[in-house]
C-alpha cells in the first residue's frame, strides 16, 4: 500500500504540474484495473441474496467456493476450489466434500469445514431470491442442517433428496449462492437472526482473491488483492469499477487512456475502436437470451398456428446483420450454446408470404397486440423492427414501454399481449432454463408460479413437464444430452415463444491488458488472472 | 438604517421584536405545513404508481413465497394511511429506512450524493453570478446597443440549448478532442479516495487536506459540467439583472444624481446596482435552488453520481424511501433558500418592512 | 371591409391608428396595431415570430413537404451521412430519413406547446385568481397547495407523474403542466391582489355582478398579458422538459418522431455519426430560441413596467 501510495503521489506530481493549463493525462498505473461498466443494478453484495449481473462479477472475485471454473480454461468445466476433492456415495445421494487446509477468510478467520456447512445452510435458511439453486435438491430449513453437514475433521458432505446428475448438482454449487462466508464474522453482525444479512448486503466477508475496499452505489466499487490468498496472488493489485451510462462515454474514456476496458460498448462504438492501434475488442458468448413470448390468456396467440405464424414475422437476419451487429447471434433454441444438450437448428426467418397464409388459416386479421418492452435502445430497437415486420402481415403492434420494474410487474401478473425481454441461466445447467421454458405444472393464476416464465405467459406447458423432471435425474451425461435436445426441437413449434438471439459480450480493451475473462456461457467476469 | 431617531427607545422596539418573532413563527410553521403537504404527495405517489416495490428487493427471478415474505416484510399489506404515519414517526426520529436499491440507509446514501450536487450547483451558480451579472448591467446600461443584443442572444441560446446535447457535444470537445478537461465522474480513478471525506465535497476536502494535486485533478473534472449549468443560470440572471437594472436607470433619482454631476460609474454601479441587490438575491437563490434539485441529464451524462440521478433512479426502481428521503432534503433546501432570500429582502428593503 | 367602402378616404392605417374609436372592437383592433407596430420594430422578435409561422407551416403540411414516410425502416440504408442523395439529413439507426422524421416531429412539438399552454396557466389563472379574490382561507389553502407544488422537485414529480400513468406523450404533457402551473398561480395573484380593491372592479360589485363574473369577465382579461408573456418564455422550457422525458424514455413513445426522442436514440452515435443526435438537437434550439425571442420581444409590447 505504501509503494503504491508513492507510486501514486509521484504520478499525481506530474499531473499537477501540467495542470492548471491543459490538463494530461497518464495511463492507468500497471498494477491497477480500471473498468467502465454499468453497475446501477447492483443492490445487495450478500451471496445468499445477490442475483444481479454486475454483483456476480464482484462477488466471484470476492467469494471463493467449494468447486469453481477456470477463467483460462472455462471448456473444462468445474474445477475444485475451496474443496480439493470430491467422493459420491454408491447410492448418488451424497457427495462428501475434502475442504482444502490453510486457509484464511479477509478477516483472518480460518475456512473450516464448519464455515463451509453453515455457509450452504445460511443460504438455505435465508431464502432469498436465489435459494431455489440450492432447495431444488429437497434442502428446506428445517431438514438442511442434516442433509449437508460436517464429517470427520475436514469435510463436509452434502445429501440430495434423491438421485441427480452429479454434474447437476456441482453445476449448482459453483452459483454465487454457494459462496462460502466467514461464520465468525457474520454471527457477529447478526440482527435479529438475520445471520448477518443486512451488514453483509453492503460489506465482505469473503475468502477470494479480492477484498471489498468501497462500494458507492451507481457511481463505483474498489477491490483490493487480498493479502495471502491461497492460490496464485493476482497481479492487478487494486480493480476499480466505475459506473458509466453511456456507450460513447466509455469509448472516450478508454481511448483517453483512462480506464483499462470499457463494458458496455454499443456496435457502433466497437466498430469505432476497431482501427484504433492501442485497443483490441474482446468478444465472449454469454448465456443471455433475447427472446419474444406470447401470452397464451390472449385469445388471438392462443389459436393454433399463430405463434409459429409468428416466428416467420421475425427480421432476425436484417437486425443482427445491422443494429446488433456482433453482439447478438441468431439462436431459437432455449438452450444457449455451449450448454450441455444445446443445439444450433434455427429453422425460422422472416418469410412474410408464409407468415400471411398461416395467419389466414388460423384465421388472424387485423389484430392489435401489444409488446411489452423496457426502455432500453436495443430493445426498443428490436420491438420497432417486430412492429414493423408484423405490421406487413397486418397485425398492429403497439408498443407498452416502460422500465423493467414497470414492465415485469405486468408480465408477472400475466397482463402482457406478448413480452420482449431477456433471460439469462441462474447456472451452468440445462435444468435452469428447461425449467422455466418448458416447465408450468399448474397453470392457474393462483398457482402464482411467476419463476416460471411458461406460467407468465398462461402456457400449460403439457408433455414437457414431464420431459424436464425426467431429464434432470438422468445420471448419464450423453443420456440427458440427448433428452434435452429432442425436447428443445419439439418445444420450437409448440411453445409460445419465439427464441431471437444469445448475447455476445463485447468489451473495449486496452492492448497491453491480457487474460481477461467475462466468464462465457457459464459465470461471471474475472479480474484475478488479468495481467498488463 | 443607520440612523434611528433616539426617540424611538427600547419600549418601542419590542413590539417590533414580537412582531418580528411572530413572523418568524408563522413561517416556521408554514415550512413545516408545506414540508408535511409534499412528504404526503409524495407518498402517495409512490403508493399508486403501477411498480411493484417488492420487485425491486428480491428481482425478477424470485419465487412466489419469497414475494410473500417480502410484501410482509415490507408493511405493504397496512392501509396507506397506517403507512404513511409509521413513516412519519420514523423520519422525525431521524430515521429515512433503507434504500433498496442500494441496502444502504438513505440518510448514508443522501449524505454521499448531496454534496456532489451541491458542489456541482455552487460552482455553476458562480459562474453564473460572475458572468451573468456584469453582462445584465452592461446590457442595460448600453441599451439597444450591440452589446445588449449580444447579450440578450447569449442568453436566449442558453434558454433553447437542449442540455443534454450540450453535454454530450461539450464532452466530446474538450474531453474527447481537445483534451482540456478531466473526464466523466468527479475525479479520476486513481485519485479516488485519497483525501479523508469531510464534507464530500472533493474541491473542499482536498483543499483541507492540502492535496492539491486532487483538488486540480477535482477542478479538471468539474469545470466542464459546471460551466454547461453555469450558462443555464448565468441566461436567467443575466435577463433578470438588465431587467431590474433598467427599472432602476429609468428611475427619478437616477436622473437626480445625474443632473448634480455624479460620476456615471456611481450612479451605475452604487446607486442603481445599489438598489437591485435584494431582487438579485431572490433570483439567484431561485437559480440556485433550480441547480440543486440535481440536474439529472447533466448527472447522466458525466457519470455524476449526484442526487438527480439518485432521486431518478430510486423513483423508475420504486425504491420509496430513497425517493421520499432525497424530496425531502431537495423540497428543505428549496423552502429554505425561499424563506432565507424572503428574510434578506425584509432585512435590506426598508420598504418591505 | 364595408367600413373601408363606405369611407374611402381613411385607410386601413388611420382607422386603426386612430384615437378616436368609434366602438370597443375598434379601440381593441387599434390598440393591437399600436401594439404590432410597436412589436414589428424588435427584428429579433420577429426572426422568432417568423420561426414559429415556419414552424406552423411545417407541421401544417408535413405529409406533402417530407420526402419519406417517418416510419418506414430499411435496415439496409442505415445511419446513412448528411447529404446522401434522396436523405438530404441522412438516416438513423433503422434507416429511416432524419428529415422526414424532423418535419412530422414538429407536429408532435406543436401538439405538446398547444395543450400545456392550455392547461398550465388556465390551472394557474383559475387557482391564482380565486385565491386572490376570496382571500382569507381560501386564500391560504391554495397557496399553501402551491408552494407544496413549487417546493417539488420538478423533474421527479414529472417523472412521478409519468411513471404512475405510463410513458407516453399525453401523460408527458400533463406531468409538465403539472409542474408548470404553480408560478402562473403566483402571478394570477399579485396581479388579482392589485386589481381587487380596484375602483372599476367595487363598481362592477355593487352593480350586483357575482364573484365568478367578476373574475371571469372582468380579473382574468386584465391577467392575460403578463400570462401570455410569462407563457411564451415557459414554452422553450416545456419544450426542454418534453424532450427530457423523451431522452429518458418517458415521453412519445416509438415509432413516434419525437425531437427529444430522436436525440435519446441518436446520443449513441455521437462519435461516429454526430448528424443523427445532432439535428433534432437543432430542431429543438431553433424552436426554442424562435419562443424566447418572440417571448421577449411580446414582454417589451405588454408588459407596461418594461415600456418605460
Amino acid at each position: 500500500m505504501n509503494a503504491f501510495t508513492r507510486y501514486m503521489s509521484t504520478a499525481a506530481i506530474g499531473l499537477a504540474l501540467a495542470l492548471p493549463g491543459a490538463a494530461t493525462y497518464a495511463k492507468t498505473p500497471a498494477n491497477m484495473l480500471v473498468i467502465a461498466q454499468r453497475i446501477d443494478d447492483m443492490i445487495t453484495l450478500d451471496p445468499a441474496e445477490s442475483y444481479e449481473l454486475s454483483s456476480g462479477d464482484l462477488t466471484r472475485n470476492v467469494y471463493d467456493k467449494l468447486v469453481a471454473f477456470d477463467p483460462a480454461d472455462l471448456k473444462a468445466g468445474y474445477k475444485p476450489s475451496l474443496a480439493t476433492k470430491w467422493d459420491v456415495s454408491k447410492d448418488g445421494k451424497t457427495i462428501t466434500f475434502t475442504i482444502r487446509k490453510d486457509v484464511k477468510f479477509h478477516s483472518g478467520n480460518a475456512v473450516t469445514p464448519e464455515a463451509v456447512a453453515w455457509s450452504l445452510q445460511r443460504a438455505v435458511i435465508l431464502n432469498k431470491t436465489p435459494s431455489f439453486i440450492l432447495t431444488q435438491f429437497g434442502f428446506t430449513k428445517d431438514n438442511v442442517k442434516d442433509m449437508i453437514k460436517v464429517v470427520g475433521d475436514d469435510q463436509v458432505s452434502i445429501t440430495t433428496d434423491k438421485q441427480y446428475a452429479t454434474s447437476f448438482v456441482l453445476n449448482c454449487l459453483t452459483a454465487t449462492v454457494a459462496s462460502i462466508v466467514d461464520e465468525k464474522l457474520l454471527m457477529s453482525h447478526d440482527k435479529d437472526g438475520d445471520m448477518g444479512n443486512a451488514w453483509l448486503k453492503t460489506n465482505d466477508a469473503g475468502s477470494g482473491p479480492y477484498k471489498l475496499v468501497t462500494w458507492k452505489p451507481n457511481d463505483s466499487y474498489v477491490l483490493q488483492a487480498a493479502d495471502g490468498y491461497w492460490g496464485k496472488a493476482p497481479a492487478m493489485k487494486r480493480v476499480v469499477v466505475r459506473h458509466v451510462q453511456e456507450s460513447s462515454t466509455q469509448r472516450l474514456m478508454l481511448e483517453k487512456g483512462d480506464i483499462d476496458i470499457a463494458r458496455n460498448l454499443n456496435p457502433e462504438d466497437v466498430a469505432g475502436i476497431k482501427d484504433d492501434k492501442g485497443l483490441k475488442v474482446h468478444t465472449e458468448l454469454k448465456g443471455t437470451l433475447m427472446y419474444l413470448s406470447f401470452g397464451q390468456q390472449n385469445e388471438t396467440l392462443a389459436k393454433p398456428g399463430v405463434t409459429e405464424a409468428l416466428k416467420y414475422l421475425v427480421d432476425y437476419k436484417g437486425m443482427v446483420n445491422s443494429f446488433l451487429k456482433g453482439q447478438w447471434q441468431i439462436h431459437q433454441s432455449f438452450l444457449p450454446a455451449t450448454f450441455l444438450g444445446a443445439i444450433d437448428d434455427n429453422p425460422y426467418h422472416l418469410d412474410e408470404a408464409k407468415a400471411k397464409k398461416m395467419l389466414a388459416d388460423a384465421g388472424v386479421k387485423d389484430v392489435t397486440l401489444h409488446i411489452g418492452v423496457r426502455d432500453q435502445q436495443d430493445r426498443l430497437e428490436i420491438a420497432q423492427s417486430l412492429q414493423n415486420t408484423f405490421g406487413k402481415a397486418g397485425i398492429t403492434v403497439k408498443l407498452d414501454v416502460g422500465t423493467g420494474k414497470q414492465v415485469l410487474t405486468k408480465y408477472r401478473a400475466r397482463s402482457l399481449d406478448m413480452y420482449l425481454g431477456t433471460w439469462g441461466p441462474d447456472y451452468p445447467d440445462p435444468q435452469t432454463n428447461a425449467g422455466t421454458y418448458a416447465w408450468n405444472p399448474t397453470n392457474t393464476m393462483e398457482a402464482k408460479l411467476t419463476g416460471s416464465l411458461a406460467w407468465r405467459n398462461s402456457w400449460d406447458a403439457g408433455k414437457f413437464n414431464k420431459m424436464v423432471d425426467e431429464a434432470v435425474v438422468e445420471p448419464d451425461r450423453a443420456k440427458r444430452a440427448k433428452m434435452y435436445e429432442d425436447m428443445q426441437r419439439e418445444w420450437m413449434k409448440v411453445a409460445p415463444f419465439a427464441i431471437l438471439f444469445q448475447k455476445i459480450e463485447q468489451d473495449g480493451v486496452a492492448k497491453d491488458v491480457q487474460h481477461f475473462n467475462v466468464g462465457g456461457a457459464i459465470t461471471a467476469a474475472s479480474y484475478y488472472q488479468v495481467t498488463k | 438604517m443607520t440612523s434611528v431617531p433616539d426617540t424611538k427607545g427600547p419600549g418601542r422596539q419590542t413590539p417590533a421584536l414580537v412582531a418580528f418573532l411572530k413572523k418568524m413563527a408563522f413561517s416556521l410553521g408554514s415550512i413545516l405545513v408545506t414540508m408535511l403537504g409534499l412528504l404526503f404527495v409524495t407518498f402517495v405517489i409512490g403508493r399508486v404508481m403501477p411498480l411493484d416495490p417488492v420487485l425491486a428487493v428480491i428481482g425478477e427471478q424470485a419465487s412466489k413465497a419469497t414475494y410473500d415474505a417480502t410484501y410482509h416484510a415490507m408493511g405493504l399489506d397496512k392501509p396507506i394511511l397506517v403507512q404513511f404515519l409509521y413513516y412519519l414517526n420514523d423520519v422525525i426520529h431521524g430515521n429515512f429506512g433503507v434504500s433498496t436499491l442500494t441496502s444502504h440507509p438513505v440518510i448514508d446514501d443522501i449524505r454521499r450524493v448531496f454534496p456532489a450536487t451541491l458542489e456541482l450547483a455552487t460552482l455553476g451558480t458562480i459562474i453564473g453570478i460572475v458572468v451573468g451579472v456584469p453582462l445584465g448591467v452592461l446590457a442595460a446600461v448600453k441599451r439597444g446597443s450591440w452589446i445588449d443584443q449580444l447579450a440578450r442572444v447569449v442568453a436566449l441560446v442558453g434558454y433553447s440549448m437542449p442540455i443534454f446535447w450540450l453535454g454530450l457535444v461539450g464532452l466530446l470537445v474538450f474531453y474527447g478532442i481537445l483534451g482540456w478537461v478531466g473526464g466523466p465522474g468527479r475525479v479520476s480513478v486513481f485519485y479516488d479516495g485519497m483525501v479523508p471525506n469531510v464534507t464530500g465535497m472533493i474541491l473542499i476536502d482536498a483543499s483541507l487536506a492540502g492535496d492539491w494535486d486532487v483538488f486540480w485533478d477535482a477542478m479538471s473534472h468539474i469545470i466542464l459540467p459546471a460551466s454547461i449549468l453555469g450558462y443555464y443560470s448565468l441566461a436567467y440572471i443575466s435577463r433578470m439583472t438588465r431587467s431590474f437594472m433598467l427599472e432602476q436607470l429609468s428611475a427619478e433619482y437616477i436622473t437626480t444624481a445625474r443632473v448634480k454631476g455624479m460620476s456615471e460609474r456611481a450612479v451605475i454601479w452604487r446607486h442603481a446596482f445599489g438598489n437591485i441587490g435584494v431582487q438579485l438575491i431572490t433570483v439567484i437563490a431561485l437559480s440556485y435552488a433550480n441547480l440543486l434539485e440535481g440536474s439529472v441529464l447533466t448527472e447522466i451524462i458525466f457519470s455524476w453520481p449526484g442526487i438527480g440521478q439518485y432521486i431518478t433512479n430510486a423513483l423508475l426502481s420504486a425504491d420509496m424511501n430513497a425517493v421520499m428521503g432525497g424530496t425531502i432534503v431537495v423540497g428543505l433546501v428549496f423552502v429554505l433558500l425561499n424563506v432565507f432570500s424572503d428574510l434578506l429582502y425584509r432585512f435590506l428593503d426598508p420598504r418591505a418592512s | 371591409m364595408s367600413v373601408t367602402g363606405e369611407t374611402p378616404q381613411m385607410s386601413w392605417r388611420d382607422w386603426l391608428l386612430t384615437d378616436t374609436p368609434a366602438s370597443r372592437r375598434h379601440a381593441r383592433a387599434a390598440s393591437f396595431y399600436k401594439g404590432w407596430l410597436r412589436f414589428r420594430t424588435n427584428s429579433l422578435a420577429m426572426v422568432g415570430l417568423g420561426i414559429l409561422v415556419l414552424l406552423l407551416l411545417i407541421a401544417a403540411f408535413a405529409p406533402w413537404l417530407a420526402p419519406h414516410d417517418p416510419i418506414a425502416q430499411d435496415l439496409g440504408k442505415r445511419l446513412l451521412p448528411l447529404g446522401t442523395p434522396g436523405h438530404l439529413l441522412g438516416t438513423d439507426s433503422l434507416g429511416r430519413d432524419i428529415l422526414s422524421r424532423l418535419i412530422f416531429g414538429a407536429r408532435v412539438t406543436l401538439y405538446i406547446v398547444v395543450l400545456v399552454a392550455l392547461v398550465a396557466p388556465i390551472v394557474g389563472l383559475l387557482m391564482g385568481t380565486i385565491a386572490g379574490y376570496a382571500g382569507g382561507w381560501t386564500d391560504t389553502v391554495l397557496m399553501r397547495i402551491t408552494d407544496i407544488f413549487l417546493a417539488f422537485p420538478r423533474l421527479v414529480l414529472a417523472l412521478a407523474f409519468v411513471a404512475a400513468l405510463g410513458a407516453g406523450i399525453e401523460n408527458a404533457v400533463l406531468a409538465i403542466s403539472l409542474t408548470a402551473w404553480p408560478p402562473y398561480a403566483r402571478i394570477a395573484r399579485a396581479e388579482t391582489l392589485t386589481i381587487r380593491n380596484s375602483d372599476y372592479i367595487s363598481a362592477v360589485r355593487l352593480q350586483g355582478a357575482r364573484p365568478m363574473r367578476i373574475i371571469t369577465r372582468h380579473i382574468w382579461p386584465l391577467c392575460i398579458s403578463s400570462l401570455i408573456v410569462r407563457v411564451t418564455l415557459d414554452m422553450a422550457g416545456i419544450i426542454l422538459a418534453a424532450a427530457g422525458l423523451g431522452f429518458l424514455g418517458l415521453g412519445a413513445q416509438p415509432p413516434m418522431p419525437e425531437w427529444g426522442a430522436m436525440i435519446s436514440d441518436g446520443r449513441r452515435f455521437i462519435l461516429d455519426h454526430w448528424w443523427v443526435a445532432t439535428m433534432p438537437g437543432l430542431a429543438i434550439f431553433v424552436v426554442s430560441l424562435g419562443f424566447n425571442l418572440l417571448g421577449d420581444g411580446l414582454r417589451d409590447v405588454l408588459d407596461p413596467k418594461a415600456e418605460k
